[in-house]
């Protein structure tokens, strides 16, 4: 037979209603890892630009984090946990594949039988959720979508590699997407997104020691050369210019690199006055969970305000990368 | 094609805008790290713009290799 088969009727868009962020208690200073490998707070400010991390204690689950970051963001869209139909976890740190991550985290806070996946994109997987998010709702096939990126890096770590432990840290952040009434109220842009396999080896964890290692010369090289483009894609897919940005959040994986992009955007027309996320010096670089943090962090110290256009970059192993232009809450 | 002096003063001007060392400062027997003081990611900062400047590839092997100005000199001279 043939067969004529409904599809839901299209929305305009979504927008972002609601964020929150979770971070572990315990901080870990730059003197405190130089008490274990060969380093020194100097050198790390230098190089990385972090000053402190947070790390999650060893009984502190992912799915906790995550659920905890979940709650507040759905908390602040003023939904009830029951209105979200759909929840997307970015991780690339789960501590097993199966189960994953995204249907806990919707048990933990009272999400009933949502669509649930977790998106392995690492650090850009915040942006690719958001992008997957956004068109699902755009779709119809969601309303309301809980996304989240939720790390335990240190699960990941060898304390011993002085490339890698003085980096990577744990978090939690999450942003609640819902179907914009209108075409002028449609709050996330279209994602730009791409990835380059053949430089899988250059971020890896490697069998010997299920522990992450980078090749630092050559991520920072691709990082400050092929992001800003990607950045620039997303102003252009959204229908703006680089001047109509009011924040950039790129993923915090360095704070030269979240520079380097900076000066390119602005070498291309963006604001002199545009705020540039160094969410890094305080909380490391927590891959999938750095934009959300950031860009929480900066809504609670009032750095973003209610309206402001903020463009946001991930990027990393894959390698992958992805960014949008969005509205803040 | 730049000639030597050439390749000189517009490396000089590159790790002026990176490092913000003083172009005059940058001879070719100093030392990229020991007398500059330029750290492993402002050499590929440096390599990138120089890439572009000069028509070359410096892949990071390579980079590593490139001891002083003068070695920068004659990488670039030798391959642009």
């Amino acid at each position: 037979m043939t067969a004529k088969l409904n599809l839901a009727p299209v929305v305009p868009g979504a927008r972002i209603i609601g964020m929150g962020s979770y971070q572990p208690e315990k901080i870990v200073t730059n003197d405190d890892l130089a008490q274990r490998v060969d380093t020194n707070d100097q050198w790390i400010r230098e190089r990385v630009g972090i000053v402190e991390r947070r790390v999650a204690a060893e009984d502190e689950l992912l799915v906790a984090m995550a659920a905890e970051a979940g709650r507040l963001a759905v908390k602040d869209s003023g939904l009830a946990p029951t209105d979200v139909d759909t929840v997307i976890v970015a991780t690339c740190t789960m501590p097993f594949p199966i189960p994953n991550a995204a249907a806990q985290v919707a048990d933990r806070i009272g999400v009933v039988a949502p669509g649930a996946f977790d998106l392995n994109a690492a650090c850009a997987g915040f942006s690719y959720a958001m992008g997957t998010g956004a068109d699902l709702i755009r779709a119809g096939s969601a309303r309301n979508v809980l996304v989240i990126g939720a790390e335990k890096l240190t699960d990941w770590l060898d304390w011993d590699d002085r490339s890698t432990c003085i980096i990577f840290a744990d978090g939690a952040g999450a942003a609640v997407l819902s179907a914009a009434p209108d075409a002028e109220s449609v709050g996330v842009g279209p994602v730009a997104w791409g990835s380059a396999g053949d430089m899988h080896a250059a971020i890896e964890v490697r069998p010997h020691n299920n522990a992450l290692a980078q090749e630092g010369q050559a991520v920072f090289r691709w990082a400050t050369t092929k992001i800003a483009p990607v950045a620039l894609r997303a102003i252009e897919l959204a229908g703006l210019t680089p001047a109509d940005i009011d924040v950039l959040v790129p993923h915090q994986a360095n704070l030269r690199i979240v520079e380097a992009i900076a000066k390119k955007l602005r070498a291309k027309g963006a604001r002199e006055d545009m705020v540039v996320a160094d969410d890094i010096v305080h909380s490391g670089n927590t891959s999938s969970a750095s934009i959300p943090l950031a860009l929480d962090h900066m809504r609670a110290t009032g750095r973003i305000e209610s309206g402001d256009v903020a463009l946001l970059v991930g990027f990393g192993a894959g390698l992958s990368y992805a960014g949008q232009v969005v509205v803040c809450p | 094609m730049a000639d030597n002096a050439e390749i000189l003063s517009g490396l000089a001007e590159i790790v002026e805008e990176v490092a913000g060392i003083d172009a005059g400062d940058v001879a070719a027997e100093k030392s990229f790290v020991d007398d500059l003081d330029i750290d492993s990611l402002s050499m590929v900062e440096i390599a990138v713009q120089a890439e572009d400047k000069f028509g070359v590839k410096i892949p990071d092997e390579q980079l590593a290799e490139l001891k002083t100005v003068g070695d920068a000199v004659d990488y670039i001279a030798k391959n642009q």
